[in-house]
């Protein structure tokens, strides 16, 4: 196991390199469904992270216990507690933005982003690696989310964070805080990355 | 001696391979009439639209003038410089010249309200041929018809300036922008127009949408050109026939017959001009006829029973995701074949 990456180069690669959204594709529930406004997309991205830090590190000090047929198990148990503590402690504290997320919240427990990283890092790397991992991976999942999220409530509402940017005239594009706009715009901002990526090699 | 020295000249004087054209003899293989008509290009095709739209065109500006003209300017300007933009992101040599652009502007100028703003015509042109044409890899490529794609996205965005709402105006000939339109009227109100001005035309709506008359000119044009093929519009309309036919039989008899079912709203523009586009639309000529009937079923429904007064765009956009699958399913069977 001398080839596994080290903490820092985990950390790095989950921001871009190795994005779980635009690199991975993962995660593209959330991402599509929690979008439309940038305040929804920073929560969600601040839930996930919560529970993908907390799972790694768990995981990672239990990884010589796991037997390979129930790690899954383990896995998902795992992470149910951790999204059942995010969950209340949002509808405890941040009661309107809970009922905004909805479903969404609950379904972290199925976030593929999470599932990965217990399977290839924590699983097999020391703690401090899968923190680091986890710090990472939920960067670059805030990065995706932030990013549609401010494209599609600028264009959509005229406002950032509720508060109005555009001018007095802008027509709201009202379709871009529909489902069809997160569509448009995490396809339109892929390909934006596909194409400065392949520039960048070429 | 002589003959040595012109034989050489003759080797000299042969041309050097063409490097553009197939090196080795290129037998075609296809199904017969193997007679194919070579004056047919897009380019000849696209021209053609552009004559069978002169009805809908002159008519639209005869009715709203100003207004026509604007939604003219600002569409065709749009999609001809989105065309522009786009092509030379993707690096290849411009495509103005098969005037599909050309095409696609005209067509959702004439699809949106005279009174919609400027910034409608300018992004439905661009959504129009970014999203709904280069991004799939330009003409030939694209699954759902471009002008409808960029129609889609303001009527959705933009509702309200897309209702073609109406209020007092000069500035048109025959006082249609100050009614509401036809379509609308009837499911707010439960007005109906009379058959005649549905005919020619002295209706608000959208700017071509209003004459049945220009319409029906140029579609028959096209189909008489074999621009388009006749069994798009034949099956929409048999479909809309039908169960127009059905709902007056059945339904309550406020006077919205089958007939204002036909002439009024986009039926007839959407029918020649719409769904008729030759890359969207199935290649057989079963498989058309299927997909006209699917498009006037679809506007049926969605005219009788959705909260939209009208269908025609959102007909055409279901039915274009279905052509793929029409395709397989109307495949002709090869001669010989049991």
């Amino acid at each position: 196991m001398a080839d596994q990456p080290t903490a820092t180069e985990r950390l790095i690669q989950g921001i871009l390199p190795e994005n779980p959204v635009y690199r991975q594709l993962l995660g593209l529930c959330p991402t599509l469904a929690v979008t439309n406004s940038l305040m929804a997309a920073v929560t969600m991205a601040g839930a996930v992270g919560f529970v993908l830090l907390c799972a790694n590190v768990i995981i990672s000090l239990i990884r010589d216990l796991l037997k390979p047929h129930l790690r899954i198990v383990v896995f998902t148990l795992t992470i149910a507690t951790f999204v059942t503590i995010a969950d209340r402690l949002l509808a405890a504290y941040l009661y309107q933005m809970s009922k905004t997320l909805g479903p969404y919240i609950p379904l972290i427990i199925v976030n593929c982003i999470i599932i990965c990283r217990c399977e290839v890092v924590a699983s097999k790397q020391a703690p401090i690696v899968a923190a680091a991992d986890a710090i990472g991976q939920s960067l670059g999942f805030g990065l995706a989310l932030s990013s549609i999220a401010a494209i599609r409530e600028i264009l959509g509402t005229g406002a950032l964070f509720g508060l109005r940017v555009m001018p007095a005239l802008w027509p709201d594009w009202v379709i871009m805080v529909l489902p069809p706009g997160a569509f448009l715009t995490f396809g339109l901002l892929l390909g934006a990355i596909n194409w400065i990526t392949d520039k960048k090699k070429a | 001696m002589t003959t040595e020295k012109q034989l050489n000249m003759q080797d000299s004087q042969v041309k050097p391979i063409d490097e553009t054209r197939p090196t080795a003899p290129v037998i075609h293989v296809s199904p017969s009439p193997h007679l194919a008509q070579s004056t047919t290009s897009t380019r000849r095709m696209m021209v053609d639209v552009l004559v069978a739209l002169v009805p809908v065109v002159a008519m639209s500006l005869f009715v709203f003038r100003g207004y026509a003209l604007f939604q003219l300017a600002v569409c065709l300007g749009g999609s001809l410089a989105a065309e522009l933009l786009f092509v030379k992101m993707r690096g290849r040599p411009s495509t103005l010249k098969d005037f599909s652009a050309i095409v696609t502007g005209i067509i959702l100028a004439m699809s949106l309200p005279g009174t919609a703003p400027w910034y409608v015509g300018l992004i439905a042109a661009f959504v129009a041929v970014g999203i709904g044409k280069i991004i799939f890899g330009g003409l030939g490529m694209n699954l759902f018809n471009p002008a409808m794609v960029g129609r889609a996205f303001v009527m959705i965005s933009f509702a309200g300036a897309l209702a073609a709402s109406g209020f007092e105006d000069v500035r048109s000939a025959v006082d249609a922008v100050s009614q509401a339109t036809p379509m609308n009227a009837y499911k707010m109100n439960g007005v109906v127009a009379p058959l005649a001005h549905l005919f020619w035309g002295t209706t608000n709506g959208s700017l071509g949408e209003t004459s049945a008359l220009a319409c029906l000119l140029g579609g028959l044009y096209l189909i008489v050109r074999r621009t388009v093929s006749w069994e798009i519009p034949a099956g929409l309309l048999l479909a809309v026939l039908v169960i127009g036919g059905v709902a007056d039989l059945a339904g309550p008899a406020d006077g919205w017959t089958v007939l204002h079912h036909i002439l009024g709203g986009s039926l007839l523009f959407g029918a020649f001009f719409i769904a008729t586009d030759p890359v969207t639309s199935p290649l057989t000529p079963r498989g058309k006829f299927i997909f006209g009937l699917g498009v006037g079923m679809l506007i049926m429904l969605l005219r009788l029973f959705s909260g939209y007064p009208e269908g025609v765009m959102f007909a055409v956009l279901l039915m274009n995701a279905v052509t793929p699958l029409i395709n397989r399913w109307a495949i002709p069977v090869p001669f010989g074949e049991q």
